[in-house]
């Protein structure tokens, strides 16, 4: 796949005046949490969402996955419509690690196909190259307790890839990682994005990551989470973790910062209904 | 680790040359109790004479059969109560209780009831265990993380399946703690009950033996119930070992 299919056939996601709201429970107000949102991804491109914590950029992730059903608005999926429903042809990797422990690096990717209906076969060709993008095929048979943290999400993702997604959402994958294997894992993802041809998008709180890895970024606002500002970066398809000492990537990272902190000082400053997190260190600072 | 075994053996094995050496020097009388090799060998004596065994069947056949009851019910009401918020916190606190009262007590009741049958072992053995099971798993669903779910979903799993494929085995070592509790109870049950009032079993040989002053028995039968419930407890033991060494919890 290369860049020429970029813009060829249906857009792979769509959202239209998006907005999702939280029932208030026990007396608290109903919650705008999100939107409107409007967002049209390009195919086969990278896009990242960077934003104030408790902005609701997981919300929009799951949204986008049909995870959570959107309290207002359309989300369409290859011009078919999302609601709650979880469409084929979506792969998610989350922050969390979501390997299953009691099976083997091998039987967690190849439960990636347990309802594609594929023959034995075509399963084993598939998971054997899952491993390999993946760099796991050496430790197939390894439980995820006898891996590193990384390689543990590297089982995640090679797990995703096993449906050959056309859209992978990557909600903060490296958010437990330390620095070094950040910008290694993201070299990963981009050779793996370039590889598969799929539409990546990737929730980040790291303007860094986001700068490095991402064609355009969406800045999105404090809560109730909006579409600020979209920054193209301009980067070759062809990329890895040594764009960050051009002067571009300084002014990117720059320009992404000068959007974002009104809006994270806004979101630090009323951290009353805010996450725990926010709650803690405010708590802290009293 | 071989080396701690082997520790734990030696205690073991001291305990009973310690038994041993009293009961020879005539420090514990005969008549209170056999020395452990005699012990032994009436054992062996019992079981080739063959006429405890259906005293053997019975007992175990209720203890495996309690035993299976409380896990599938138990199992069943946990994740019913997991997805039934108001029910769960209403019976919480009396799951938190519920070991406090003695189930025994019930006993004479339920012969009244169902009779001087198996019914009314196999229910107090039941009702002895099927609360751990209940608890341990209800532990074991809270602590399942939310992310799993979600994979689950991305895969487009259905409720039967996400059960079997994920939560169930998700849930796997809390489950694994609430059977081994339940084969304690479930024997506790059986062999009480026995003791208490029945027409067979193990514990009613046990008692009868007792109450005749015949040792030759006695001791024996009490020899098997021990081995009979290590060798079900070193069973499971070896089950959730296997499922934490995966995980990487010793």
């Amino acid at each position: 796949m290369s860049a020429v299919e970029a813009g060829a056939g249906p857009v792979p996601v769509s959202l239209r005046r998006v907005g999702k709201t939280f029932a208030g429970t026990s007396g608290r107000p109903v919650l705008q949490a999100l939107g409107p949102i409007d967002l049209e991804l390009r195919r086969g491109e990278f896009f990242a969402v960077v934003g104030p914590s408790g902005c609701g950029k997981s919300t929009l992730l799951e949204v986008i996955a049909g995870l959570t059903a959107a309290s207002e608005g359309s989300v369409e999926f290859e011009g078919a419509p999302i609601r709650g429903n979880v469409p084929d042809g979506v792969g998610v990797v989350f922050q969390e690690d979501a390997s299953l422990p009691w099976l083997t690096v091998r039987e967690n990717v190849a439960f990636g196909l347990r309802r594609s209906g594929l023959s034995r076969a075509a399963r084993e060709t598939r998971v054997g190259d899952a491993l390999r993008i993946a760099g796991l095929t050496d430790f197939a048979a390894a439980y995820p307790a006898q891996l590193s943290g990384g390689m543990r999400q590297r089982v995640c993702i090679a797990r995703t890839l096993v449906t050959q997604p056309r859209l992978i959402l990557l909600d903060e994958p490296f958010g437990a990682l330390d620095q070094q294997t950040r910008l290694l894992m993201g070299e990963e993802v981009l050779r793996v994005w370039r590889e598969t041809g799929a539409t990546v998008l990737l929730i980040t709180h790291a303007l860094d990551e986001a700068a490095m890895l991402a064609d355009r970024i969406g800045v999105m606002s404090a809560r109730p989470g909006r579409l600020k500002e979209i920054v193209e970066t301009g980067w070759p398809r062809q990329r890895d973790s040594g764009i960050i000492e051009r002067p571009e990537f300084g002014a990117i990272t720059a320009r992404l910062w000068h959007h974002l902190r009104q809006e994270s000082v806004k979101a630090l400053g009323r951290a009353a209904p805010g996450t725990a997190e926010e709650e803690t260190a405010v708590m802290g600072a009293r | 680790m071989t080396l701690l075994r082997l520790y734990r053996w030696a205690v073991v094995g001291a305990a009973i040359a310690l038994l041993e050496v009293l009961c020879l020097k005539r420090v514990i009388d005969p008549i209170t109790m056999q020395a452990p090799h005699l012990i032994v060998r009436d054992l062996y004596r019992l079981l080739a004479s063959g006429r405890m065994n259906g005293a053997i069947v019975k007992t175990l056949a209720n203890t495996v059969l309690s035993l299976v009851l409380a896990v599938g019910v138990g199992l069943i009401v946990a994740a019913l109560l997991h997805r039934r918020r108001t029910l769960r916190d209403t019976l919480d606190p009396l799951f938190a209780t519920y070991y406090a009262v003695p189930v025994f007590a019930f006993y004479p009741f339920f012969i009244v009831v169902f009779g001087l049958g198996d019914l009314p072992q196999i229910l107090i053995a039941f009702m002895l265990s099927v609360v751990a099971v209940i608890v341990n798993t209800l532990n074991g669903l809270d602590r399942i993380p939310p992310v799993l779910l979600k994979t689950a979903r991305i895969m487009g799993l259905g409720a039967a399946e996400t059960a079997l494929r994920v939560t169930l085995p998700a849930a796997g070592p809390h489950i694994v703690t609430g059977v081994k509790l339940a084969v304690a109870y479930a024997f506790i049950g059986i062999i009480g009950s026995e003791f208490i009032l029945s027409r067979g079993g193990i514990g009613y040989e046990i008692s009868f033996a007792y109450n005749n002053f015949e040792n030759a028995v006695m001791y024996p039968l009490i020899v098997l119930i021990l081995i009979a419930s290590v060798v079900l407890n070193s069973l499971v033991n070896g089950w959730e070992r296997t499922m934490l060494e995966r995980r990487g919890r010793r």
